[in-house]
């Protein structure tokens, strides 16, 4: 089967230090794969540099085949929707001050993809596969709880209609009794919609549950793939 | 004094702010060599609590109750000078976040001296060496005592606090666990190293963690907070092994399991709803919106501790169901997969 993503050799530096050092992997659709390792070891700048939400200073990324490193800011702004990265911070990765449905419809006007007449049922639609109901759409992301604010971000991403999420810690600030209720609908929207996850975690108890295959790193390196 | 009388005795202690309770009434004891974990969500009251054990409240706090240490000294309302007296000898702090326990500007061996020397009034070279024993003893080597925090590694770093927090022998450490302790092996680690002083010096240790799966690993007992109230308490395996508040067993029921149960795939069993904001009115069991079980006197009256089991395993339920409970309390929330 066909890789989604393809990162290979991936080399990101800040100043002189080495911070992501000549790693490799692959996610294929609607497969998971866990990267693990211990605070500071280069999971986020590898999935920042694989997102190219930050130019890798090595390495290449191919994204459904095509190379993206070399890519003009212009060829990926019409790729980006199709990998969509979700934090950890819920409240973080909503403007404060926008009502959760306009946050969601935010990647349909963006991509020119709005219509006033069908706009809003997509965006009850998003909401409603992510468990919000339309007085949720209403609220602002300090109005709802962590869990909730979690789906809206995920609902925000979805209405891109990615191939590939890249989770970065998606559970790791929720309570622990909401936390397996989004995992439950990350599992759901993975299984009904074919999603490839990058899934970024330091459970490792949550990562044997939920991952088809984990990277285990280390020092800016890949120490280990299963 | 009695060798059973518990080193920390809490009544009925209750913390509010402009009149939003957040600590709605907890009472436990804490024995001596007694490793005690404080467990629940984030907003649960914790840390409050975990406070009030050393007479540290925000200062617009409204505490009511007591905390009272073995001999009798109150902490609730004690005088800033009477709990001076106590802070380093009798109890202490290890706040997880090492970097606020810490001074930029003084090398941590120089730290740990000051505290000894202000808590032993010994020479400044006793203290020194005292300083360069105690960090030699959390796994710092000698040759570190002169780095600034900053020079050390996070795992250093915790050791040096764990080492200023125990220099003065105190009865009680409590050691509070924010919630976004990002590396799990770096919180390992300090457990390891707080339980190993712990046994060395007979001393109680009070652990704040909002993860449930650390306990059985670190902990002889368990309190589990819901919404400031007490769910269940009792000794650490049983109350994991078999829970008996609905809260505590939905909660362990949707960690993901150990091996893989055929014919569920990935879901796990999810509680639904969220815990109530705080300061929301309290009327009846704050679990209760959330409750398979709940019934309308749930909804009417706050269910109080009453005990399970044999009284030596000083084991307790808040819930008005607690006699009437089915077996396998976790398959409640299966349901809701
Ligand atoms: N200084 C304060 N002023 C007003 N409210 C406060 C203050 N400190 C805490 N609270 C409230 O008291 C409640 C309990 O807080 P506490 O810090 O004890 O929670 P916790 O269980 O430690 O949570 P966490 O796991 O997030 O650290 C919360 O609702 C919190 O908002
Ligand atoms: S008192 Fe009622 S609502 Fe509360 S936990 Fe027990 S059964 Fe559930
Ligand atoms: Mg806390």
């Amino acid at each position: 089967m066909n890789a989604l993503l393809e990162v290979r050799d991936l080399v990101v530096r800040y100043g002189a230090a080495l911070a992501v050092d000549h790693v490799s992997f692959e996610v294929r659709a609607g497969e998971t794969l866990a990267l693990v390792g211990p605070s500071g070891c280069g999971k986020s700048s590898t999935a920042a540099a694989a997102l190219l939400l930050r130019r890798p200073d090595g390495g290449e990324v191919r994204f459904e085949g095509r190379e993206l490193t070399r890519l003009p800011e212009r060829d990926l702004r019409a790729l980006r929707p199709a990998m969509q990265p979700v934090f950890q911070d819920p409240y973080g990765s909503l403007s404060p001050r926008q009502r959760i449905r306009d946050a969601v419809a935010e990647p349909l006007r963006v991509q020119g993809r709005w219509d006033a007449a069908t706009g809003p049922a997509r965006v009850a639609e998003l909401l409603a596969r992510v468990g919000l109901d339309a007085a949720h759409g209403l609220r602002r992301p300090h109005e709802l709880s962590g869990g909730q604010c979690q789906r809206a971000g995920i609902a925000r991403a979805l209405a891109s209609e990615p191939r590939l999420l890249v989770l970065d810690e998606p559970v790791s600030a929720l309570d622990p009794s909401v936390r397996a209720g989004v995992l439950n609908l990350l599992a759901e929207l993975q299984e009904t919609l074919g999603l490839g996850y990058l899934f970024i975690c330091h459970d490792m108890a949550l990562v044997r549950h939920f991952a088809d295959r984990t990277a285990e790193m280390r020092d800016g390196r890949l120490v280990r793939v299963s | 004094m009695s060798a059973d009388e518990p080193l920390l005795s809490v009544r009925d202690l209750r913390i509010s702010f402009d009149g939003a309770e957040a600590v709605r009434g907890l009472s436990f004891d804490v024995h001596a060599g007694e490793v005690l974990a404080l467990a629940g969500e984030s907003g649960a009251g914790k840390s409050l609590t975990a406070r009030a054990l050393l007479g540290l409240v925000p200062r617009d706090a409204v505490v009511r109750g007591t905390v009272r240490l073995r001999g009798g000294t109150e902490l609730v309302g004690a005088k800033p000078r009477t709990l001076a007296a106590l802070w380093g000898r009798r109890v202490a702090l290890v706040p997880q976040d090492a970097l606020s326990a810490l001074s930029p500007v003084h090398p941590v061996g120089d730290q740990i001296a000051a505290a000894v020397r202000s808590l032993r009034g010994v020479s400044r070279r006793e203290a020194r060496a005292r300083a360069a024993a105690a960090l030699d003893r959390v796994g710092v080597p000698a040759a570190r005592c002169g780095a600034y925090p900053h020079e050390l590694s996070g795992g250093m770093r915790q050791r040096a606090v764990v080492a200023l927090a125990t220099a003065g022998d105190p009865d009680l450490v409590v050691a509070d666990e924010p919630t976004t302790a990002l590396d799990p092996d770096l919180r390992d680690q300090v457990l390891r190293l707080l339980a190993e002083r712990q046994e060395e010096t007979g001393a109680a240790l009070v652990l704040v963690t909002h993860d449930l799966a650390a306990v059985r690993d670190h902990a002889d007992r368990v309190l589990v907070l819901y919404a400031g109230r007490h769910a269940e308490s009792g000794p650490a395996a049983p109350v994991l092994d078999h829970p008996r508040a609905p809260y505590t067993a939905g909660l362990l029921a949707s960690l993901p399991p150990a091996a893989p149960v055929p014919g569920r795939g990935r879901r796990l069993p999810a509680i639904g709803g969220v815990p109530p904001a705080p300061g929301e009115p309290a009327v009846g069991c704050a679990f209760a919106p959330r409750c398979p079980l709940a019934e309308d006197r749930c909804r009417a009256d706050v269910p109080g501790p009453r005990r399970v089991g044999a009284a030596a395993e000083r084991r307790e339920v808040s819930c008005h169901r607690s006699a009437d409970l089915p077996g396998a309390l976790g398959e409640l929330f299966r349901e809701a997969v």
